[in-house]
């Protein structure tokens, strides 16, 4: 694997990343959201 | 989810693949017309929901068909490769391997239908994973690679997510979300085989028996009349059964009268050429506004006309 390739790859795998734990952070707030629907709904 | 060579018939990538390809493999397009007839199905139900529940529901629908697509590509990678349209998708693009959409397949669908019973109700997640295992088992794997009629039958898998929306309220189903499933079912013929008529050399370099490929286009003319005349009845059940009040009724006509008149002009027509289909094309583009036309009178009636 040349520098160059290396160089895509870490960029490649570094945007995953951030996309991942932005979804994770957007995943943490709705079932937060969730649980205080339910909650408000007299479900839990 | 690193890159791995296990694909066949297709190149296999060598970077991990970026995220906007996951995005793709979702067909964001499709995505669309589901998300707004569950929405519809949701808006149209009798009772109320929490809109932090409602948002759930809808994007648990959209994450089961994104999920039911990327597991579509997976199982059709070697075929989309062999036909123009579909070539430049991740999988026969070379720019993701087979077994990270087989992943993402399964991840986001699995997880759309528990997040769905857990936010709503079990009955809404037992519909979306049926929904989806029927797109995949039904349609995908047994009917489209057998038979011509394989998109009458495996249209169902798109006609549920108004069932969705409203089982995700109402914890039930009843007239009025079967009478949408019931439209939604007999819209997908002349929908699909409009496109089919001008995309047919696509799916006979691919081998897929699509009508126009296995029956010629004179039979598929007369099976987009028949279905649209079926799909007419469908249309107008839910005002005829007093599910819908008349301002649905007199979308549904007017809608319904001009899918029809632009149905005859294609079953009337005798072109092979797809660079001269211009009325085919006008029917698909129209079958989808028509679709969002009566999904939208639906909810319209029920909140304003009710």
């Amino acid at each position: 694997m040349t520098p160059e390739e290396r160089e895509l790859v870490r960029a490649r795998q570094k945007s995953r990343s951030l996309v991942t734990g932005l979804l994770l952070g957007a995943l943490v707030l709705l079932f937060f959201a969730i649980a205080i629907a339910k909650i408000s709904a007299g479900h839990a | 989810m690193a890159s791995s060579p296990i694909m066949a018939g297709s190149a296999a990538p060598s970077l991990p693949a970026h995220w906007r390809d996951f995005v793709a493999l979702t067909k964001p397009r499709v995505m669309t017309l589901v998300v707004y007839t569950g929405l519809a199905g949701l808006l149209a139900a009798p009772g109320s929901i929490h809109p932090v529940l409602a948002f759930t529901a809808i994007l648990c629908i959209a994450l089961g068909a994104g999920g039911a697509a990327a597991l579509n590509q997976w199982c059709e990678a070697d075929l989309d490769a062999k036909m123009k349209r579909t070539a430049n998708r991740p999988l026969p693009a070379g720019r993701m391997d087979r077994q990270s959409a087989l992943h993402f397949g399964v991840g986001i669908s699995v997880f759309s239908v528990i997040l769905l019973g857990t936010a709503t109700n079990w009955l809404a997640a037992a519909i979306l994973a049926v929904s989806i295992l029927f797109y995949i088992l039904i349609y995908t794997i047994w009917l489209k690679p057998r038979t011509a009629q394989n998109i009458v039958i495996g249209g169902a898998a798109g006609a549920f997510p108004p069932v969705i929306g409203w089982a995700a309220v109402t914890g039930d189903v009843s007239a009025l979300p079967v009478a949408l499933f019931m439209l939604t079912f007999f819209w997908t013929p002349p929908h699909f085989w409009a496109l089919a008529l001008f995309v047919k050399t696509d799916y006979a370099a691919a081998g897929i028996p699509m009508l126009p490929v296995v029956s010629g286009e004179v039979v598929t003319r007369r099976q987009i009349w028949f279905y649209t005349a079926v799909m007419a009845v469908a249309a107008m059940a839910p005002v005829l059964l007093r599910l819908t009040g008349v301002f649905y009724g007199t979308v549904a006509l007017i809608g319904t009268a001009i899918f029809a008149l632009f149905a005859f002009q294609v079953y009337r027509r005798r072109e092979n050429d797809p660079a001269r289909m211009a009325p085919e094309r006008r029917l698909f583009k129209y079958s989808i506004l028509y679709l969002f036309l009566l999904f939208g009178a639906v909810v319209v009636d029920r909140w304003i006309f009710a």
